[in-house]
């Protein structure tokens, strides 16, 4: 065996080889799935507070403030102490809502997130499944959310939750076929839905790079058009904490709270992570033709850095739209969607296919 | 088994009626604005007010002169030397006394720093009620230093009661000039960062642009006074038409448009922080030496009659009408808050419009609670 | 104008208004029944124009209950009290002005709320501050008893 940081195809193979050599292959097959979901919900948990602590810096210094400095140094330890007040805090209950439904929402919208991030490579020979309609399998588990966010909001017998989630409903249901379409203009370009094989396709170059002016096209789109499928400002109508209070989870409390919270930033996390996948080369260090001594030192950089950092730059961004602009109204919302986005989309497909099928791409 | 047949008078149509407020983000108080949806759409919007009532204009009927003053800051906060200065010139109008120019210098700065202080945290407000949280931080640091040079002077940063009737509490404070011309200076600077931040983004123009209009004939009906009645074309300045204090002496533009949306209203408040730093730059180094009060009578009594004092508060015109008996107590107070008069016009502004637009209205109308409940 | 133009001008419009000079402003005491007329005039009659109603104060006198109408003209700049006394005292009415300024409307509620003026024609007569169904009494009335109030 051995475990190589540029590679984990290898040390993946040797725990398979492993476990299925010295145990029944039932067996076998739970204990690899019990850790990587172990895996996964530490890694899980991990982003989640520190997305979180990201986000009250970032906004933080863009509005001249310092954020969270009181609780270990540099404040890091606040998303923690946060945490574990919201798992202590207490679960109101609430009088005439649909109980079953009202318990059920935040795991929906909390399982939705998780199982997307099953798909998403983290590095070579690094992700849990790879199946061979990645993209497709992210696009639709990850709209599974919306159907808790609506429960959610009905179930609590609340009128700004309802409103609130009836906003989240148009709003996912439109913003998908952006999300969709954009990826679509990428998979014309890696030819593949494999996520793995997108990743392969931009060792030479990364596809915003090599799919110029559509790639780039479909780069904005696919950055509008998910900041609104994870509800955040500035389309963040679902909760709109000025018109509906909280919206959807006005009557939550507590851990289930926290869920609907954390489920948020790992949204966010996920459409930032297939964003530097399919248009930033995922794991892919940066090249840059013939500057052989530049390639060689960015090679030195684990896959693993280099598509987190991606993913980062891209939630930065994201959260420097939230900080900075105000919310959209739900009719301009939707106008930008089915009026501008849709349409420019179309066309950029065409426009991408007619790039990959005349060769104009690097 | 029978047929199913539903009778159109069966099935129940209800309004939806949802209760904004008296807990809610953006009514910026405990306001209750009742509104029938239709969907997204507002039908009707109908204030509830009243839930801080405090009774101020009973309370008044059994203060003394000096005492009501300590009152009116707790109309408007945000206006809260504006007001006292209504109570002080009526008292000055009703005696005939005339108070010295070193005092109605420093009476009209404060009130023009009133006036940025209020319309800053304003636009901070309006920021927050359109959904862009960082507003709220630009606005609050600039206001932070008008309420430092209040706190050196009066003693107080937002309820002061620095006026009396006959002059001010006090002298101004050796730092008061110095710390005002820095202020201006810096606000200068900062000013422009507020419309790059706000004023030119895409997204703050197609929200409030054509939302809640006014017309003049409208906004003169309802008296929606102060920069929301001057939005819509009406020349509803007191300082202008009426002067008071040293505003008389001071040269500065009303600012007017006509169109009467919810931009024009936010436009109107942003250019008027620049007239009211443009008042302050003409008077502060012209402050003429002298007593900062004249000698008052401990029992102020006013003769018989009746007395109405118009001012300009930062949300429009605030009046005090005071009926007296000869007595050391008014027998009727009345306060004319502007809040109240242009909260009135919350419905014709706000039906037919989205939620989201009813919360931008709100804000462009800038209301404080305590001012419509007295 | 000033008062005295503005006086004159009034009396050649309608000559049975009792007109006092007051401390600053003209006021005009009009009988109840004659309120909506004078108050249609002052508003329509383009040499006064009176389109804009400050205030809305209402009194509880020695001798009747009184509301206090302070108009402005926008578009001459005068001002003038227009001031009419309830005739009834045990179940004081008036007649709206809200139809001709509408932000009577709510201040006419106010009145109705704090001195229990009831206002013929308004449009939606309830109180306005205090509570609709058990608040008893109108607190700016200078009867209204409290145990809450202090008394020096």
């Amino acid at each position: 065996m051995t475990f190589n940081i540029y590679d984990f195809t290898s040390f993946n193979q040797w725990i398979d080889k492993t476990l299925y050599d010295n145990l029944p292959s039932f067996w076998a097959l739970i204990i690899e799935m019990t850790l990587i979901g172990v895996a996964f919900l530490l890694f899980y948990a991990v982003i989640g507070l520190f997305l979180v602590y990201a986000e009250r810096k970032v906004c933080a210094f863009i509005q001249n403030r310092v954020g969270p400095n009181r609780v270990g140094p540099y404040g890091i330890f606040q998303t923690i102490a946060d945490f574990i007040k919201l798992l202590m805090k207490e679960i109101i209950p609430i009088n005439n809502a649909d109980k079953f439904l009202f318990n059920l929402a935040p795991f929906i919208v909390i399982i939705a997130s998780f199982m997307a991030i099953a798909a998403i490579p983290f590095g070579k020979g690094l992700h849990a499944i790879d199946f061979n309609i990645g993209i497709f399998y992210v696009m639709a588990v990850s709209s599974l959310g919306v159907v808790g966010i609506l429960l959610a909001g009905w179930s609590s017998n609340n009128k700004y939750s309802l409103i609130g989630a009836m906003r989240s409903g148009a709003q996912i249901v439109s913003y998908e076929l952006s999300v969709g379409l954009s990826m679509v203009t990428m998979v014309i370009l890696a030819g593949s839905m494999q996520l793995s094989e997108i990743v392969e396709a931009q060792r030479n170059g990364w596809f915003i790079f090599t799919g110029h002016i559509p790639a780039f096209i479909a780069f904005v789109i696919f950055l509008i058009a998910s900041t609104a499928e994870t509800n955040r400002g500035p389309f963040d109508l679902a909760e709109a904490e000025s018109e509906l209070t909280a919206g959807f989870h006005t009557e939550y409390s507590g851990i289930k709270f926290a869920f609907f919270f954390l489920a948020e930033y790992m949204n966010m996390f996920i459409v930032a992570s297939i964003a530097a996948t399919i248009f930033w080369g995922g794991w892919m260090p940066l090249h840059i033709g013939g500057w052989v001594g530049f390639n060689h030192a960015m090679d030195f950089i684990p896959p693993f850095f280099w598509y987190m950092g991606k993913t980062l730059i891209v939630i930065f961004l994201m959260m420097w739209f939230k900080w900075t602009f105000p919310r959209l109204r739900i009719d301009q919302l939707l106008k930008l969607e089915w009026k501008y986005l849709l349409p420019i989309n179309l066309f950029n497909i065409i426009l991408m296919a007619l790039v990959v099928l005349m060769g104009w791409h690097f | 088994m029978e047929d199913i047949i539903i009778n159109e008078n069966q099935i129940k149509q209800e309004e939806y009626i949802v209760n904004m407020g008296p807990q809610h983000p953006s009514t910026h108080g405990v306001l209750r604005l009742k509104i029938s949806l239709k969907g997204e759409t507002v039908e009707h919007i109908e204030p509830h007010c009243g839930y801080i009532h405090r009774g101020i204009e009973k309370m008044c009927e059994r203060l003394t002169y000096q005492q009501i003053i300590h009152l009116t800051d707790r109309l408007d906060y945000l206006s809260a030397h504006t007001n006292n200065e209504a109570v002080c010139l009526l008292v000055e109008n009703a005696l005939q006394i005339e108070v010295p120019e070193r005092v109605k210098y420093i009476r009209t700065i404060l009130d023009e720093l009133t006036r940025l202080a209020s319309h800053q945290l304003w636009w901070c407000a309006f920021g927050m009620d359109l959904g862009a949280l960082t507003t709220y931080f630009y606005g609050l640091r600039d206001r932070e230093l008008i309420l430092d040079i209040f706190e050196e002077t009066t003693g107080a940063r937002l309820l002061q009661s620095f006026n009396t009737p006959g002059g001010l509490m006090n002298d101004i404070h050796p730092n008061f000039i110095k710390k005002v011309k820095e202020f201006i200076v810096h606000f200068r600077k900062k000013l422009p960062e507020y419309d790059e931040l706000l004023t030119g983004n895409v997204i703050l123009r197609e929200r409030t642009n054509d939302i809640g209009l006014l017309t003049l004939e409208e906004a003169i009906s309802y008296g929606v006074t102060g920069p929301s009645g001057r939005a819509s074309g009406f020349a509803c300045d007191v300082r202008k038409h009426h002067p008071y204090s040293a505003y008389d002496k001071v040269d500065f533009k009303e600012i007017l448009y006509t169109k009467g949306d919810c931009f024009h209203r936010y436009k109107a408040r942003v250019e008027e922080m620049w007239e009211s730093m443009k008042i302050i730059e003409q008077l502060i180094d012209n402050i003429p030496e002298g007593d900062y009060a004249v000698k008052m009578k401990p029992i102020i009594k006013l003769p018989e009659g009746e007395y109405y004092q118009r001012v300009e508060a930062a949300r429009g015109e605030f009046g005090v009408y005071v009926l007296s008996t000869g007595e050391k107590y008014p027998y009727r107070v009345k306060f004319r808050s502007p809040n109240f008069s242009n909260l009135s016009a919350i419905n014709k502004l706000g039906a037919g419009h989205k939620i989201a637009d009813l919360v931008a209205i709100g804000g462009s109308l800038d209301l404080v609670i305590p001012d419509i409940d007295r | 104008m000033n008062n005295e133009q503005l006086k004159e001008k009034i009396y050649s419009i309608d000559s049975t208004i009792n007109i006092v000079e007051g401390k600053q402003y003209l006021e005009l005491n009009v009988a109840p029944e004659d309120l909506s007329k004078t108050a249609l005039m002052l508003k329509n009659n383009p040499d006064l124009s009176f389109d804009y109603l400050i205030c809305l104060t209402g009194n509880d006198l020695p001798d009747a209950y009184a509301v206090v109408y302070h108009l402005e003209s926008t578009k001459h700049n005068h001002v003038v009290v227009l001031k009419v006394k309830a005739a009834n005292r045990e179940n004081p009415t008036l007649d709206t002005v809200s139809n001709i300024w509408i932000t009577a409307d709510f201040h006419e509620r106010e009145v109705y709320d704090l001195i229990g003026i009831t206002f013929n024609n308004h449009p939606d007569m309830r109180r306005i501050f205090l509570d609709e169904e058990d608040w008893v009494g109108y607190p700016l009335r200078k009867d209204y008893t409290d145990n809450n109030i202090v008394v020096r």
